[in-house]
């Protein structure tokens, strides 16, 4: 099965242009995403007290649906939801029921049978969750947990997050994604990220094998070595090498990767000196980074993590808002005290 | 009506006065609720003879009406720079009516510690309350119509006048 995400993402916005879903950064605006960014600010601060935890979706379900399994994601939205005071389901299909022959619409409905308030996706085919969020029934979200190879946006988003809390904002800045780029949803939510904040520069680097043809149509410039790459960026995102690619005669070696395309000391200082070294995890050591950089000062990879669930909490308060104004219309100004 | 810099001034000044009274020597720490009382609170703070901690809460996580409002986040993330545990807090906002922000303000400072006491100063207070919270300072007191509230602009200066909001049709 494969589904073409449909043309247009609108299905994410309200009419009056608030998230009630969140599938993919592409043609979300720049106030909506920095709005995202703020609302986790407030939700990074929960997450530094003696009780790490707000009522804010008290008595909502939140499902965990993976359709691919994937430890981390999945418990940083289960901590997210938690800390948000929602009850949390979590359901790995890639070991239960499609493998019994049940379809992706006939899970869905029997999900929705037991109430659930939210949907979290991750799918191996591209566009699944703009499937689901298109079939399900009114007033019940749908976040992209990753779908095939297009689009990961809430990590794009605590990337973002990520970077403008080490350097204050987007405007100049340079930012390098280093390897797999081809196979990454990641890096193609990142991409439509930065260049939504208003990036200065959006490179990719990486061997031609794992890059997309035609890469600068999407607002990046190219780059196949990684000292010229790296030259004066503020920001260097490594992605996972997923060793899988070896074997369809992407690469050579992981050696041979590593010695052109491995980020070490040597390498990272052709990057400005307060550049900043991200991976959306899990990393490879010694693959597609050293752990001379990895450990190293410059590294914020474990701070992502940290920032990821504050990301996550704002994206489903703010979905779950925007599907609660979609069934209240006439909610006016707030005027309670 | 309107209140100008000076009228806003002369009842901050009897609320300073009321803190004095009720505190005397050991003021509490002032808690102001985003963002009018958060301004009140450093207003208040600004008159007393020696600073008190001062800390703002964003209360919107711990609204009661996210169901059928949705999020109304503020400007700034709550920030309470002292030890909750064991302070006598003073909740500080601008204008109080059916008293569920301080029900919410009160929820969330419980989640930070747990305060020896909480009490509450209001600039003003303009009844139709619905639960059971009165001030213990308060600047004035109003009796205003169901379509009418007190609407404060600052941070500075301070300026506060009644405004009309439009009333549902089936109030």
């Amino acid at each position: 099965m494969t589904l073409a995400p449909p043309p247009s993402s609108r299905v994410q916005l309200t009419d009056d242009g608030k998230l009630r879903h969140f599938l993919s950064v592409e043609h979300l605006s720049r106030s909506l995403l920095e709005d995202m960014l703020d609302t986790a600010a407030s939700f990074v601060d929960v997450g530094g007290r003696a009780i790490k935890k707000v009522p804010l979706l008290r008595g909502k379900t939140v499902v965990n649906l993976f359709f691919e399994s994937s430890t981390r994601t999945r418990s940083t939205f289960e901590l997210a939801a938690k800390r948000l005071s929602a009850d949390v389901l979590n359901l790995d299909i890639s070991k239960s029921a499609t493998s019994k022959g049940e379809t992706l619409l006939d899970t869905l409905r029997n999900l929705e049978a037991m109430a659930a308030d939210m949907f979290v996706v991750r799918h191996q085919d591209s566009g699944a969750p703009f499937f689901i969020a298109n079939e399900v029934t009114p007033g019940v979200a749908v976040i992209n947990a990753g779908d095939g190879r297009h689009a990961h946006p809430t990590q794009a988003m605590l990337d973002m997050y990520t970077i403008r809390h080490y350097k204050g904002g987007f405007d100049g800045l340079r930012v390098a994604i280093v390897g797999d780029v081809l196979h990454s949803r990641v890096a193609r939510s990142q991409i439509h990220a930065l260049n939504i904040l208003g990036a200065e520069e959006v490179r990719l680097i990486g061997p031609r094998t794992l890059l997309p043809v035609a890469a600068e149509s999407l607002g990046v410039t190219v780059f196949n070595d990684m000292a010229q790459g790296l030259r004066d960026v503020d920001v260097v995102i490594m992605l996972r090498l997923q060793k899988e690619r070896m074997d369809s005669a992407f690469l050579p070696s992981e050696a041979e990767f590593f010695r052109l395309y491995g980020l070490n000391n040597e390498k990272l200082r052709h990057a400005k000196p307060d550049a900043i070294v991200m991976h959306p995890g899990p990393i490879n050591r010694g693959v597609e980074i050293a752990s001379e950089v990895a450990d190293g000062p410059r590294s914020v990879i474990l701070n992502q993590v940290t920032f990821g669930i504050a990301v996550r909490m704002a994206v489903m308060s703010m979905a779950i808002s925007g599907q609660e104004s979609s069934q209240n219309p006439e909610q006016g100004e707030d005027h309670g005290r | 009506m309107r209140w100008n810099e000076a009228e806003i001034d002369a009842r901050l000044a009897a609320m300073a006065e009321q803190l004095a009274d009720e505190y005397g020597e050991a003021p509490p720490a002032l808690v102001g609720i985003q963002s009018g009382g958060a301004w009140v609170a450093e207003a208040l703070n600004a008159r007393l003879a020696s600073p008190a901690p001062l800390g703002s809460l964003d209360v919107s996580f711990y609204r009661d009406d996210f169901d059928t409002r949705g999020l109304k986040r503020t400007v700034k993330p709550s920030d309470l720079p002292f030890e909750v545990d064991g302070a006598h807090l003073l909740l500080v906002d601008d204008v109080l009516m059916t008293g569920r922000t301080i029900r919410a303000a009160m929820n969330e400072l419980f989640d930070y510690g747990r305060p020896a006491s909480i009490r509450l100063a209001v600039l003003f207070d303009i009844g139709h309350r619905e639960l059971p919270i009165r001030p213990d300072i308060c600047g004035e007191t109003l009796a205003l119509p169901p379509h009418q509230r007190v609407e404060l602009r600052g941070p500075a200066p301070l300026v506060a006048e009644v405004i009309e909001i439009p009333v549902k049709a089936d109030e």
